[in-house]
């Protein structure tokens, strides 16, 4: 018997369910990052996921994103799509030492060229504590980051959850 | 009633059936050819033993996990990270309300040692507890050999990410992870990685989805990449979670691939809440005052992802820290 393995995209996903028998909907903070990227503009960092100050943030990876550094090791899963991860080692670091989550960098970043990544459905990326980073998609996937809430960290639960 | 005691390996010669017969504190443990019985001072219990050893080796595999193992509606653990309480009937309203539930406190590497033990005597040689029911032969029958390197595969554990430089690499054919017969349409390609001189340790990727389709085990969340507490433990699903999982804190789901089914109930009595079908791109979180089993009917990728703070149980048990992830 030859199996098909299911993935989603932003073209084709099917959204699951809650059936409630005692409980809140609500609580389970249910949304499907598919969705919530398709709604989404382009290199929004929408949270699907929160554990108190972490989180899931759901991407809708389109054209060219600007740069971005952390203080922290963050990771990025594309779960639709191609895109391209370039690093550049930061001479000065722009994220202040202690912050939490990604920040933006001004303009183009200021050190090396790390090298870059391409990433398909299913790869996996470290966006390396102290670089800078930036995606580019020449067609519109969807990215899903690993993090600390942060400044650009967007959080809108009851447009995305089940209720 | 509970009392707290130390305790080391207790084991009997070979029963009848070949196996040794356990004690742990006033626990009893011992199996014939079909099953798994546990006994304590107010009660006993039978487990069908291919139930039991699934059970058991999960609990042994993630050293007690966050929260609470059931083994069923009677038999579990719950981890204290340091010490771990082994009940019988705590989670079961009747047991509760007869006062027939039991428990008996024991210092981690003690219950460790015991558990191990009896899953290494009780695992026959053509018997997997990992694996899915349809890859692996039946427990059933007298002892006959061991299976010691399947019941003591080593749990991965990436300290930044997987295929980083000097970090947990990633799984191919000769490393002894075929692809899984449920995965075989799942792309293998590795992303590329273009690393200027100077930076070939620094920057890494790797693909997740081949990685997973390589799994040997299934209902085995381990550790691929980190941030801070943040661990994302992703995993292989079919058939049945072997354990009922009472969480301690919040717990997410990300849907990577096909179906799961998730039965959660109230994690004191059992009551039922919720089913929660989740599919590809899905996330769900599970509050910290649920228990939880999932049913997969098709191997599916499942990305746990866990806040390992070892201040949360008490924070949320305090009320300091809520039970649900966020309000809105």
């Amino acid at each position: 018997m030859a199996y098909k393995t299911v993935f989603g995209s932003l073209d084709n996903f099917s959204k699951g369910r809650i059936d409630i028998i005692n409980d809140d909907p609500k609580h389970y903070v249910f949304s499907n990052l598919f969705e919530v990227a398709k709604k989404s503009k382009p290199w929004e960092k929408v949270a699907v996921g929160i554990n108190q100050e972490y989180v899931l943030e759901a991407i809708r990876a389109e054209g060219q994103s600007g740069w971005y550094s952390c203080d922290h090791d963050e990771t990025v899963i594309c779960m639709d799509g191609n895109v391209e991860v370039n690093f550049v080692k930061l001479d000065t670091p722009v994220a202040a030492s202690g912050k939490s989550g990604a920040v933006a960098v001004n303009g183009e970043p200021v050190g090396k060229k790390m090298g870059r990544v391409v990433l398909q459905q299913g790869h996996q990326a470290l966006l390396p504590k102290g670089s800078a980073y930036s995606f580019t998609a020449k067609k519109t996937g969807v990215l899903l980051q690993q993090t600390i809430i942060g400044d650009l960290t967007k959080q809108r639960w009851a447009q995305i959850c089940l209720s | 009633m509970s009392t707290s005691q130390d305790s080391t390996v207790k084991a009997s010669g070979p029963n009848n059936f070949g196996y040794n017969d356990f004690v742990l504190g006033n626990f009893k443990f011992n199996r014939d050819e079909y099953f798994a019985h546990v006994s304590w001072p107010t009660g006993s219990h039978a487990i069908s033993i291919d139930d039991f050893l699934r059970a058991l080796q999960r609990d042994c595999a993630w050293d007690f996990f966050y929260g609470t193992v059931n083994f069923d509606h009677v038999v579990g653990t719950i981890n204290h990270y340091g010490n771990v309480d082994l009940f019988a009937g705590r989670f079961n309203e009747a047991y509760r309300k007869a006062e027939l539930d039991y428990s008996e406190n024991f210092q981690t590497p003690d219950i460790r040692s015991t558990f191990h033990s009896m899953l290494d005597n009780w695992t026959n040689s053509t018997f997997d507890p990992f694996a899915s029911p349809a890859e692996t032969q039946a427990p059933w029958g007298i002892k006959s050999g061991s299976n010691t390197e399947a019941v003591t595969r080593r749990r991965v554990a990436a300290a930044r990410m997987v295929g980083v430089k000097g970090d947990e690499q990633i799984r191919t054919d000769a490393t002894g992870h075929p692809i899984n017969r449920m995965f075989a349409d799942v792309p293998q390609d590795e992303p590329q990685v273009f690393a200027e001189p100077g930076f070939e340790g620094e920057i890494a990727a790797f693909n997740l989805f081949a990685y997973l389709s390589r799994s040997n085990v299934t209902w085995n969340p381990s550790v691929v990449s980190v941030c801070k507490e943040s661990l994302y433990c992703p995993t292989t699903e079919e058939y049945i979670l072997p354990i009922v999982h009472g969480n301690d804190r919040v717990e997410w789901f990300i849907q990577l691939s096909d179906e799961i089914v998730w039965d959660v109930a109230d994690r004191e009595t059992g009551a039922p809440r919720a089913k929660v079908t989740m599919r590809a791109g899905d996330c769900a979180a599970m509050p910290a005052d649920i228990r939880h089993q999932g049913f997969s009917s098709k191997r599916s990728m499942l990305l746990v992802w866990e806040n390992n703070s070892a201040d949360l149980p008490a924070l949320i048990a305090s009320g300091k820290a809520p039970q649900y992830p966020v309000s809105f």
